[in-house]
């Protein structure tokens, strides 16, 4: 048994604040013997009985929320059966603006595939918008996830303890693939943003394309070949600079459109690499941007660092 | 093709309630990038091959990776040790 006078000395010399330990030393002097277990038995007592809900209550819970999704499915359902049928005769009749998309789009710009001017073009600041919004993100995740340039020690541990430890490296069966499947699935993406005027497809599924290619070879090749030429550096320079001659190229497209001047790119001729004026310009930038912000997102989210 | 049509989209909704009534984690996710396959599909019988091309690229493809690594890093994936060999170059 301890002498409660030593315990209210030991709570003075270790100067906590005073009213706590006024309080512990006045419950130490009033049971003798408190150190150890009178201080932690109604604590134990206090934890062991877990907070049980109620039964009733539990039952209303999973009743509501049962009935909560019931009621979202139903309105979606609702407002699904309120859309214009698909394919009807009379669902084209009505809306203007698809009308008027099909009759001029390849007269105003030249591009086979109607989809492209309407995204870049017509609907240009949506994309626009679009884009940036994506770089955002990937930018946020950087800040999120990156350690600090000055913390040497994070830097380490993150190239240290990247999660690739368990995986199988040089695997020969996967390099062997990879090597035909990887090449391959480049070169589409790079068919689908050239041919985006003038077959379906554009910037945006390219990129895609071309980002999931390059994850692809993160995987299989492991961190090292693909951090050689795809640094931080890299990343920030040739998005930037896509964002940048995307958002120069728009301005000098709506200046022009706007005041009705002449634009440089022409249409040219309908069907051709080079024709849609600059659809073909701005695709290339937006597909520059998707695939290295996918890369980036899933290089970001192993490693934590480039 | 209304028949096929049809086919895929009832395999889509056995794939959206099954994602949900799954326990493992891992199947969930491989389960939902199915389900953007046959979406995919769908979009091409909908005559819109450019969201089709997305979908299995962004759906399939990168969003289900994205969990796999979520899945990894919270050690939710039980994961085989591989003996490293030193034979590889």
């Amino acid at each position: 048994m301890k002498n409660p006078i030593n315990s209210l000395k030991r709570f003075i010399e270790q100067g906590s604040d005073p009213l706590g330990e006024e309080m512990l030393s006045e419950l130490e002097l009033n049971r003798p013997d408190a150190d150890g277990e009178a201080l932690a038995a109604p604590r134990r007592s206090l934890f062991s009985e877990k907070p049980r809900r109620p039964r009733l209550i539990h039952a209303l819970y999973a009743a509501s929320s049962v009935a909560l999704c019931l009621a979202l499915i139903g309105i979606l359902l609702y407002t699904v059966s309120g859309l214009p049928s698909f394919g009807g005769a009379d669902t084209l009749a009505d809306s203007e603006v698809s009308a008027f998309y099909i009759e001029n789009g390849l007269k105003d710009t030249g591009a086979g595939n109607i989809i492209a001017p309407i995204i870049l073009s017509y609907r240009g600041f949506d994309t626009l918008g679009e884009s940036h919004v994506l770089f955002i993100a990937a930018v946020a995740v950087m800040l999120l996830l990156r350690p600090a340039p000055s913390d040497k020690s994070a830097l380490l541990r993150a190239y240290e303890y990247g999660d690739d430890k368990e995986e199988p490296h040089d695997d020969l069966i996967l390099m062997a693939g990879g090597r035909v499947i990887v090449p391959l699935i480049l070169m589409f993406g790079v068919y689908i943003i050239l041919n985006g005027n003038i077959s379906p497809g554009g910037g945006f599924s390219g990129g895609a394309v071309i980002g999931a290619g390059l994850i692809m070879y993160l995987s299989i090749y492991g961190y090292g070949p693909a951090s050689r030429f795809m640094t931080l550096r890299v990343y920030r320079a040739v998005s930037a600079c896509a964002l940048g001659l995307y958002s120069l190229f728009k301005t000098y497209h709506f200046v022009t459109g706007f005041n009705g001047i002449e634009s440089v790119f022409s249409a040219g001729i309908p069907g051709t690499i080079f024709s849609g004026g600059m659809l073909l310009y701005l695709n290339i930038f937006v597909g520059t941007v998707v695939a290295l912000t996918m890369y980036a997102l899933f290089t970001l989210f192993r490693k934590g660092d480039f | 093709m209304e028949a096929v049509n049809a086919l895929l989209l009832i395999f889509i909704l056995a794939c959206a309630v099954s994602v949900s009534l799954t326990k493992s984690l891992l199947s969930a996710v491989i389960i939902f990038m199915v389900q953007s396959l046959a979406m995919s599909v769908v979009w091409i019988l909908l005559r819109a091959p450019d969201l089709a091309i997305t979908e299995a690229a962004v759906g399939a493809g990168v969003t289900s990776l994205l969990m796999f690594v979520a899945l990894k890093k919270i050690h939710a994936v039980r994961t085989v040790k591989h003996e490293k060999s030193d034979k590889q170059p």
